[in-house]
């Protein structure tokens, strides 16, 4: 075959989350000739930036970025693009609402579309034949209770700008012909059907490729499907009296016990090693309080305290929590974001003391 | 050595903000160029080695220094420029 007779070899960008559902997708383009590259989108609330990096408990456990290492297996590009500050509008003001939770999954998943089709729009300009053809999702109709329902599939294609050049290959057989079946540079009929939770039908797609180590996080990968994370969100926009966010104010909603013993401010109190290092690296935006007569935990304090009293109540818990716990007195260092420090010595609060109310999330 | 050793702090910075910082970073530079990142998160001793893997970069050297790691890598062929 000469050159010039060669069929043109179709590209893809396909959204890659690190989990099995879009690492099956791409695998099922590759089958079928198609070049793809990833792009993985960091929202902020990722699962998968925070559990590795802080928790001690989980050093045990093989540290992976499980997008870059899904691209490895595939052998694919990943491009990885910080979103975290478009994205808060997407959080703070979903056209289609929320989840069970403060997901605003349809609303995510149509701006992580939008974000693809003008990549791809971008690359066509800029590279001709180089750049991409279509989108390749994982998404799987009833998968997901709020994004991926036969109803969202459409609402996806349009909202996004994507329209016919969203191929999903694990539900494409339930779902109208898109551009890329239509042209012929894929088989449709090498698709798939999958639909609902069930899960036995992705198990045996790996199988048959030949995967049988891949990440399956419960309940997505994203902070905002969980219950304690968004009563965290909600408590921060009601103390703050407004919707909005930092970067840093999400970092530290998923670590440490979270106890708001007044309306005007809230204790964050390191539960172990890993959370006591992260928090240290906030100790010059916050005061923060750590015992020094015993070892004890590192807590940032978020909000100001309206009296001495209050000072002494947010030691006495903070000791509640250290080893002195049974201590008479517990000895604590209190000290203001820009390093000045003084002592303050209380007795433990007791365990009927710190009330169950105060616990945000 | 041939190039100069550029440097880039992603300290406090968790994952994958040192990966996507590293990838940023290194579309700036040129083939053969040396990168020193410096990281508190630990888990940038495995991501960013496997985001040089996928990219075709070289990890030159990477190790602890008390509480930090670092990763020394060398700019492949592609500087992975997005288009």
């Amino acid at each position: 075959m000469t050159e010039a007779s060669q069929p043109i070899k179709r590209r893809a960008i396909a959204l890659v989350s690190g989990g099995l559902d879009s690492m099956l997708a791409v695998k099922v383009m590759q089958e079928q000739g198609i070049e793809v590259e990833g792009v993985n989108f960091y929202t902020g609330f990722c699962v998968e930036g925070h559990t590795h990096a802080i928790r001690k408990k989980d050093k045990d456990k093989e540290k992976r970025n499980n997008a870059l290492w899904v691209a490895e297996q595939l052998g694919i590009k990943m491009h990885i693009i910080d979103i975290s500050e478009e994205y808060k509008d997407v959080v703070l003001n979903p056209k289609h609402g929320y989840g069970a939770n403060l997901n605003p999954c349809l609303d995510c998943k149509i701006f992580m579309v939008n974000q693809a089709t003008l990549m791809i729009n971008k690359a066509r300009e800029l590279a001709g034949d180089r750049g991409f053809d279509f989108i390749v999702t994982g998404e799987v109709i009833g998968q997901r209770p709020k994004s991926q329902r036969k109803e969202t599939m459409p609402i996806i294609s349009q909202e996004s700008g994507a329209d016919d050049r969203l191929l999903r290959p694990l539900c494409a057989q339930n779902l109208p012909p898109t551009l890329p079946e239509r042209e012929g540079w894929v088989n449709r009929d090498e698709l798939h059907d999958f639909s609902g939770r069930n899960r036995k039908p992705q198990m045996a797609l790996a199988a048959k490729f030949g995967l049988d180590d891949f990440a399956q996080p419960a309940g997505g990968c994203c902070f905002l499907t969980d219950e304690s994370y968004s009563n965290k969100l909600a408590d921060l926009w009601k103390a703050r009296n407004e919707r909005r966010y930092e970067l840093d104010d999400i970092m530290l909603l998923k670590v440490g016990r979270h106890l708001r013993p007044q309306p005007h401010y809230k204790l964050i109190i390191s539960r172990e090693e890993g959370e006591n290092r992260f928090l240290e690296g906030y100790r010059y935006q916050f005061t923060s309080l750590t015992t020094v007569s015993c070892p004890g935990p590192l807590a940032l304090v978020d909000g100001e305290f309206g009296s001495e009293a209050e000072l002494e109540q947010a030691a006495a818990i903070v000791a509640r929590y250290s080893k002195g716990r049974v201590d008479e007195t517990v000895t604590l260092e209190v000290r203001s974001p820009d390093g000045v420090a003084r002592e303050i010595t209380v007795a433990p609060a007791q365990p009927d003391a710190v009330l169950a109310s105060w616990n945000v999330g | 050595m041939t190039s100069p050793l550029n440097e880039l702090d992603v300290r406090r910075l968790l994952c994958p903000m040192p990966v996507i910082k590293t990838q940023n970073k290194v579309r700036t530079l040129a083939t053969g160029d040396t990168l020193k990142v410096v990281c508190t998160d630990p888990g940038a001793l495995s991501d960013i080695p496997a985001w040089c893997r996928i990219n075709g970069h070289e990890v030159l050297e990477m190790g602890e220094q008390g509480n930090e790691v670092f990763v020394v890598l060398q700019v492949g062929e592609d500087n992975g420029a997005l288009f």
